[in-house]
Parts: C-alpha cells; sequence; structure tokens
C-alpha cells in the first residue's frame, strides 16, 4: 500500500498514517487468537482501518454520525475508531457489561445510526432495544458465533464489511487517494470521541473531546514519561473508560506504542505475564488483589521460600524506595538489594508481568499507602495520576523520584489548577471538554465561561506542592457537632485493610458516623479455609462471629488513624455493620467502574440505617437482587450491628484536662 | 427481531425429515439375572439432540453404554451410520465418530487442561511411536495441526483461562467443560452426554445448555443426553424418550412426552 507523504498530526487518522509511514513494521496492536499472539504492524493496521471505513461508507456512514461500540479490548475495535473519525463521524464507546436498558439509554440519546459490537451477547441487547432505538441502521459484529441464523438485513458481520470496502478499493483506484484526502481535511477542533460517564448520581453524560483536547494533553502525557514507539501495554480496562481511550488509543497514536489485546477478561493475568507491558495502567483493586493473591499463595510455601520471601520483602521496605527514588544508598545495601532483586523482587515482578515496567500508573481512587509502598519498594515504578474523563485524563501526576502515598502529584505541563473557596479543585487545561452532549446546563455547571472546569473533587495543596485530594466535594458533610466528615476518606482508611474489599459510612447531618463494611471474600475466605471455618455462602462468611471481631479490630485501627488527625477526628466510627451482600453493579450499588454510589445504597439499605441511629443491636432486612440474566431474587438475613469506642484526640483530652 | 416458537405438527415434521443415524431394535441387555433393558428400540437421527429420560435405575446409562460399545446388548441389532453392528469396542466406536462425557468426570486430574483435550485427539493421530519419540519432524507437524483443532475448541467453549491449569484444581463445572472440550476434540458425529448439568449450578448450567445448542447448530453434532432437569431436556431437545425399569414407555417431542400420562406416573408415583 503507498503511505501518502504527509497527512497532518492534528487528527488519529491523520497520526495513524504518519505512523504507517515511520513506524510501517513495526507493531501496533496485538491479540492473543486461539493461543498465539498475533500481530498487526502501522502499516497493516492502516490498511485494515481504511477497508473498514470504505465499507462503513458504503452502508451509508458519514460525516457526524455516531457509531457506537460495544466490546472488549480487541484491535478490531480500536481500529473502528479511527475509520469512523476518518469518516467524519463520531465513535461512542459503550460499556460492554452495561445491562440493555444502559446501553438502549446511551445509544438513544447520542442518536447513533451504527453499532460495531464484539458479539452475540452484545448483539442481543440491541435487538431486543430495537423498538427504543428508531434511528440505529446497523448493526456489525466481529464474533459470528451463534448470530449464523440471525436476520441479516441489518446486521452485517465485520469481516463482510471490510470485504465490501476492498472490493470498493479494487474496483476504483481513485477511491484510495479519496479515503487519504478526505483525512487529511480532518481539524483538530473536530469531535473525535464522545464518552459517556458512568456518573456515580443520575443518568450518564456524553462528554465531547476534540482531537485538540486528546493530542494535546497525551503529547504532553508522553514527554512526561518519555513514551515513544518502543513502549508495550495491555489493554484490559473498558474502552469505554476515559483511562482506556487514552491509553489504549490515543496515547498509543500519539507516541506510536504497542497494545497488546489479551484473549478475554480472564486471561488477563496470564497475557500481561507473556506480554510483560512496559508501561500499565491499572485503578488501585488491580494493585490490591494481584497482593492479596501473592499473600494467599506465599501461606502455603515452603517454610524456606517463606523465610526468604519476607526476609527480602522486609529488607525491600527499608531501601527499595529510597533506590528507585535515586537517593544516596550504600554500595553495600545496593548489593543486597541486588541479591533480592534475583532471588525474590525479580520472580515476583516476573509473576505479576511487572519484569519490564518503566512507568506503572494507579488512579480512579486512593491506594493504600501499604501496598503503594510494597509495589515501590521491590522496584516497580508505581506513581499516581489524577484525572477525570472531563479532562482527557491528565490534571496531576507525580514526577519521576517525588512520589509520596497520599497525594496524587504536581500539575502536568499546561495545566493550571486551583483550589476554590468551596474547597473544590479546579482545573484549566488544553485537555478541557468541549461540553456534554445536548445537555448546555450541566455544561454551564461545570465549565466557568474563563474555561476553568470544576472536578466536584475537595483537595488541598500540600507545602511541597503536591495535590491531595480529600473526598467528593458534594459528599463532605457536617456531623451535628459540627465536626467534618469526609466519607470517602474514612472509607478508603477502612479499604486498605485486605479484608475489606468495601465500606459505605454515613454520617452527614447525624450525631455519630456509621458504616457498612463488604468483607473481600478471597482474603477472608482463605483465612476461614485455615481457621477450619466452615461456611457456604457469602452471607454465612459475613455474619460468622470470628469475622466481625477482625473487621472490629479494622475499624478500631481506623478510628485511632482518625483520632490522630485534628480535621477527622470527629468522625470516628461509631457503629458498624458487615453487610450481608456483596455491593454489585448488577443491582445498581456501585458504577460500572466499580465505585459506590452512595445514595442509591443509602436508599436501598434505609432500614439499616435507621437501627443505625435507632440503637438497634441487629436486623433483619430483605434486599432483592439482580442475577446476571436479568432475573430477580431476594436475599434476607439478620445483621449485627456493633458499637465501637473511640479514641479522643490528643487534642481534645488536652483541653479536656485544662478544663477539668 | 423475534422467533416464533414453532407448532407442533412444525416440530413433528422436521423430526420426521431427519436422516437416521443411529437405530436399536429390540436391544436388550442384562446382567445374570438383573434385565437393565429390556426389548427397546428407538432411533437418534442426524442433527437432533435426542434427551433420554427416566427415574434412577431406568437403564439410561446402560442405554449409553450400548451405544458406545463399552456393554454389548444380549438381543437386538444396532446400525450406526447405515452399518449393522456386529462385536463392538470403545475406542471403535470412537474412530467411528461417537464421543462421550461421564456422569462422574473422569478426566486425567494431574494433567493441564490443554492436555487433557490433547488426549482427545489421540485416536486422530497418525505417527507411530518412533517418530512421536523422535518429536521433531513429521510427529511435531501432527501436533501443531491437532493443537490448531484443540484451540479452537478451548475458543468455542470459552476456556481459554484454564489452559494450563491442571483439571484436578478447577470448580466442578468447568472440569465439565473440559470433558465436553475434550469430547468435541474427537470431532464426533454423534455426542453422548451423561447428565452434563448434575451438580451445576443455575449459572453454569444456562452455560452449558448454550453450548450444548451452540455444539449442535455450529458444528452440527448430533446429541443424545440423559438429565434430570426436565427444564433443561425440554428446552434443549427435539425429541425424548422415556425408560423406566429398563423399559421405554414413551418416545416423541417433549410436548408429547410431557403430557403422557405413562410418563407422569413414572415421575411422580402413581397414587395407590
Amino acid at each position: 500500500m503507498q503511505v501518502p507523504p504527509s497527512a497532518g498530526m492534528d487528527t488519529f487518522p491523520q497520526l495513524l498514517i504518519r505512523n504507517a509511514r515511520e513506524w510501517g513494521d513495526r507493531p501496533a496492536y496485538r491479540e492473543k487468537d486461539l493461543g498465539i499472539w498475533q500481530s498487526w504492524t502501522w502499516r497493516e493496521v492502516l490498511g485494515e482501518v481504511r477497508k473498514l471505513s470504505l465499507g462503513l461508507k458504503s452502508l451509508g456512514c458519514k460525516e457526524g454520525d455516531k457509531v457506537a461500540v460495544i466490546g472488549a479490548n480487541r484491535p478490531h475495535l480500536y481500529w473502528v475508531f479511527a475509520a469512523v473519525q476518518a469518516l467524519g463521524g463520531i465513535p461512542i464507546p459503550v460499556y460492554s457489561d452495561s445491562v440493555a436498558e444502559e446501553i438502549a439509554y446511551v445509544l438513544g440519546h447520542a442518536e447513533v445510526r451504527f453499532a460495531v459490537v464484539e458479539d452475540q451477547e452484545q448483539v442481543d441487547k440491541l435487538l431486543e432495544m430495537s423498538e427504543k432505538l428508531p434511528l440505529l441502521e446497523h448493526i456489525i459484529y466481529e464474533d459470528p458465533k451463534g448470530l449464523r441464523d440471525y436476520d441479516h438485513t441489518s446486521l452485517h458481520r465485520y469481516l463482510s464489511v471490510q470485504e465490501a470496502g476492498q472490493t470498493l478499493l479494487d474496483n476504483d483506484e481513485k477511491l484510495a487517494d479519496d479515503w487519504f484526502d478526505a483525512v487529511s481535511v480532518g481539524k483538530s477542533e473536530d469531535i473525535a470521541v464522545i464518552l459517556y460517564t458512568s456518573g456515580t448520581t443520575g443518568r450518564p453524560k456524553g462528554v465531547m473531546l476534540t482531537f485538540n483536547n486528546l493530542v494535546v494533553a497525551v503529547q504532553n502525557a508522553n514527554k512526561f514519561d518519555n513514551l515513544d514507539e518502543n513502549a508495550d501495554t495491555v489493554a484490559y480496562l473498558p474502552m469505554a473508560w476515559v483511562g482506556d481511550h487514552v491509553f489504549s488509543y490515543a496515547q498509543c497514536l500519539t507516541a506510536g506504542y504497542c497494545v497488546n489485546c489479551p484473549e478475554g477478561p480472564e486471561t488477563v493475568s496470564i497475557d500481561r505475564k507473556e506480554i510483560a507491558p512496559t508501561y500499565m495502567f491499572a485503578p488501585p483493586r488491580v494493585f490490591e488483589g494481584m497482593l492479596t493473591h501473592i499473600t494467599v499463595r506465599m501461606e502455603d510455601a515452603g517454610k524456606m521460600k517463606k523465610k526468604l520471601f519476607d526476609y527480602f520483602l522486609n529488607y525491600a521496605n527499608q531501601v527499595g524506595e529510597r533506590i528507585l527514588n535515586g537517593e544516596k544508598v550504600s554500595l553495600f545495601e545496593r548489593i543486597k538489594y541486588a541479591v533480592g532483586e534475583f532471588c525474590v523482587y525479580g520472580p515476583l515482578k516476573n509473576e505479576m508481568g511487572f519484569s519490564r515496567v518503566r512507568v506503572a500508573y494507579t488512579a480512579g481512587e486512593a491506594i493504600g499507602p501499604e501496598i503503594f509502598k510494597f509495589y515501590r519498594s521491590i522496584g516497580l515504578n508505581l506513581k499516581q495520576l489524577y484525572g477525570q474523563t472531563e479532562s482527557s485524563v491528565f490534571i496531576t501526576s507525580q514526577p519521576d523520584g517525588q512520589i509520596y502515598a497520599d497525594t496524587v502529584g504536581v500539575p502536568m505541563p499546561d495545566v493550571e489548577v486551583k483550589i476554590a473557596e468551596s474547597g473544590e479543585v479546579m482545573y484549566r487545561s488544553p485537555g478541557a471538554f468541549l461540553g456534554y452532549y445536548k445537555n448546555d446546563e450541566a455544561t454551564k455547571d461545570t465549565k466557568t465561561e474563563d474555561g476553568w472546569v470544576h472536578t466536584g473533587d475537595a483537595g488541598m495543596f500540600l507545602e511541597n506542592g503536591h495535590l491531595k485530594i480529600i473526598d467528593r466535594a458534594k459528599d463532605v458533610g457536617k456531623l451535628t457537632d459540627g465536626s467534618m466528615f469526609a466519607p470517602k476518606y474514612i472509607e478508603n482508611k477502612l479499604k486498605f485493610f485486605p479484608n475489606i474489599k468495601e465500606a459505605v459510612t454515613f454520617g452527614n447531618e447525624r450525631d455519630y458516623v456509621c458504616a457498612f463494611v463488604n468483607i473481600d471474600l478471597v482474603a477472608v475466605g482463605n483465612w476461614a479455609e485455615r481457621n477450619n471455618i466452615a461456611y457456604a455462602s457469602y452471607q454465612e462468611l459475613a455474619a460468622h462471629p470470628d469475622v466481625y471481631k477482625t473487621i472490629q479490630s479494622h475499624v478500631d485501627q481506623v478510628n485511632k488513624d482518625l483520632s490522630e488527625e485534628p480535621m477527622m477526628a470527629g468522625a470516628q466510627i461509631k457503629r458498624f455493620l458487615v453487610l450481608h451482600k456483596e455491593l454489585d453493579p448488577d443491582d445498581g450499588e456501585l458504577t460500572r467502574t466499580q465505585k459506590v454510589r452512595r445514595n442509591f445504597v443509602a436508599d436501598r439499605y434505609a432500614p439499616l440505617i435507621e437501627a443505625f441511629y435507632a440503637g438497634e443491636t441487629s436486623k433483619h432486612v430483605v434486599t432483592e437482587v439482580t442475577f446476571e440474566d436479568g432475573r430477580q431474587g431476594t436475599i434476607e438475613a439478620t445483621v449485627e450491628i456493633r458499637d465501637m469506642d473511640t479514641h479522643s484526640t490528643k487534642a481534645m483530652s488536652a483541653t479536656r484536662e485544662a478544663a477539668e | 427481531m423475534t422467533v416464533m416458537d414453532p407448532t407442533l405438527e412444525e416440530v413433528k415434521k422436521r423430526a420426521e425429515e431427519r436422516e437416521v443415524l443411529l437405530d436399536l431394535e429390540n436391544v436388550s441387555l442384562s446382567f445374570g439375572g438383573v434385565k437393565a433393558i429390556t426389548n427397546i428400540s428407538f432411533n437418534i437421527k442426524k442433527g437432533e439432540i435426542r434427551a433420554i429420560i427416566g427415574p434412577n435405575g431406568a437403564g439410561k446409562t446402560s442405554m449409553l453404554n450400548v451405544i458406545n460399545g463399552f456393554y454389548q446388548p444380549q438381543e437386538g441389532v444396532i446400525t450406526f451410520n447405515g452399518e449393522k453392528r456386529k462385536s463392538m469396542k470403545p475406542h471403535l466406536a470412537v474412530s467411528q465418530g461417537i464421543a462421550r462425557t461421564f456422569q462422574n468426570v473422569a478426566l486425567f486430574k494431574g494433567m493441564s487442561t490443554l492436555d487433557n483435550i490433547m488426549a482427545g485427539r489421540a485416536t486422530r493421530m497418525k505417527r507411530n511411536m518412533f517418530w512421536q519419540m523422535l518429536y521433531w519432524g513429521p510427529a511435531q507437524q501432527e501436533e501443531i495441526e491437532h493443537r490448531k483443532k484443540v484451540e479452537e475448541i478451548i475458543d468455542f467453549l470459552e476456556i481459554q483461562h484454564i489452559r494450563r491449569t491442571p483439571v484436578g484444581t478447577l470448580p466442578y463445572g468447568l472440569q465439565k467443560r473440559v470433558e465436553l472440550a475434550r469430547a468435541l476434540a474427537m470431532e464426533p458425529e454423534l455426542l453422548l452426554l451423561d447428565e452434563p448439568m448434575a451438580g451445576m449450578n443455575l449459572e453454569e448450567k444456562e452455560d452449558m445448555s448454550r453450548f450444548i445448542l451452540d455444539v449442535n447448530d455450529q458444528l452440527g453434532t448430533t446429541i443424545a443426553l440423559i438429565e434430570h432437569d426436565m427444564g433443561v431436556v425440554m428446552d434443549l431437545s427435539d425429541r425424548v424418550v422415556v425408560l423406566d425399569y429398563g423399559r421405554k414407555i414413551a418416545d416423541g417431542v417433549p410436548e408429547e412426552v410431557q403430557s403422557n400420562p405413562e410418563v407422569i406416573d413414572a415421575y411422580l408415583g402413581v397414587s395407590h
């Protein structure tokens, strides 16, 4: 294929052409299929995208059309973005695990005409909702399994769309040039993508990002971490999430690095080990999960191994981070650390697929300081960043060598950050979004006229210039005695314990703070197994007295920590309970990105909250649950509520003494 | 797009139009004085899902054992693919295109999923021991070809994540799926499933049902299954044969069988 000499670098299709020209034979996308890694070079990707783009055009896709993309991380689905953008259309990735109604809402709101989906599951959802989606004309699917007998009048196979495009190319030589010309017309202020935020409250909103937003933000990020075409990353987070769109599409096209797609969601850890990415991103829960997994497995290891493991991890804890930060470390310590690297850290990192990682990011939620320190001490350059969909991800990030577990770093290049009088974090940046799609009111509420965007997060700058996020601004409340109540801040402290998977605290305009706790089935289940505790279900394990005792000790520890912080000391947890069911996105309790929907949970478990403040010690509740196939059922349980002692702060006890 | 449920007549007509794959005529099997199967005749047609149901001890598993040659019936004629069967051994059944899964999972527990499924292709490997010991050359070539087939099955049944896991450590539902994979690796014309959903939870049952339908639909494999979950049987199968105390008491499409008084009696008991 002839790659034209110049096409600008404003839009992603233009960048794709540049990559095909500069790094034509370098791998751009890899996917593990039938057990073997298949790769596509940049030149091949350009060919695939062009075929698809022309095929879509022949189906009637034109400038301004919205095309939904629903499925797991597949190279073929990433190519849809470029193929649609090349035609002047706007791709709209949608969370693939959403139920049919949620998908229908997004597709209806975005006025989608085409949907490119992964498999039968998604096709079924769309067909089920076809009455609500009169504008949806064509569905294109990638995996034909199970779809042979479907009515194919408006249903097309991905390959056959590409073949149609190829046939057109073969018949008309001019078409190729026309396509390249059309691509070079693309402007940086055009809308590149609309990403629907999962939203902890209300309906999802469509965030419109222009090519300029994404390209500039991403170029700065690439410079910040020296990312170039030699990097490798694994794409496994939902495609509809801005993080994945940036890491696996925008950044990949801009820097020219290679994106690797795992076989399926369950094989991610195996595939990551095989690929050994150099650049990676994972939300804190992934890091937590891996650490829990390792700890559990080390319990089963031989004595010798376990000793070696404990000894060297302990040692890493002392010097590992200093070495990583480039501080002064004696030669002896370095040699000893190298021995540890050979015996423990190296194999450990290899097992997790971190052998080649240069930069790893975590974001989205606060990460436990212990977990953060663990990964850094074994030599993984794990950093935190802060961002949101509206900012094309990057707002602040931790520069190499300036890493603090409780901050999210300093503003990225070209980004201005300020703290509003209300304590809310605001920013102004080239990556700041254009507006919400068909929702000017929300846009006005979020983005000021001179370009400052409300993040909705309460935060502060520490003396070292790093930003610290406390909580969602609207969630920060006050107890009746006037002390500050930051629910997430407390919940995160609870969640840092491996036994606690999720926690929800209540206390705004109440007398004291109460907490729901969700146990972590892996960690607690493993503990139960070791202590010969039999249990038949999550519910039974959660209600076990010994489990309660452990959780109680964790809550006590959190109270102790809180008592040491003058601002937070008033918000210690007075009462708690261990919830009888896991919070689940299918029941609407969590968002698709696993964040707690606080108000929804409060409504749903209102009887339990009443019981908290009525002083009851146990409460019988019936909870409706939704199974994976959409059927409804109920869980009944009697939940025990426990009281906690609070710790007095040093400051408070001092005043009390003075009063006496 | 709505798929209309076909009427009873349509279902029957469709069943009749199909070609017979396996025909059993007056088959009887006894162990000493115990009559396991008495004078049973029925057939299995190409491309259908045929369920064999009945209360405990009705002779269902014996029936499957007769079909795949593990038991030799004392009386009766079995015709498979138009050919009358004489003496029969299970490995011959495999080479003729009959594969099965077992009521109690019968996998090699210490071997990985991949190796278990590869074992299913053993009868199709042509190279002799010499070449296989040498490893390089034609045996390796053959291994690669077979591995490709196996990978397709792994993809089909969505078990990529346990490819390298020893099957002994897998949950029961997945072991059942691996067993199905191994049976499919033989590329059978007729697949015998002995209680494929026994001991599964609802979600696993749904998955398994979907896989059975997919196997039938996409690979065109004829399936005979024994199952106790009536919901599954009625939804999946094209025709059902009902056994009780080694005799056939009913045979037909699910709707017919369901309303047959004798079947109801056998399952619920008769009031005395």
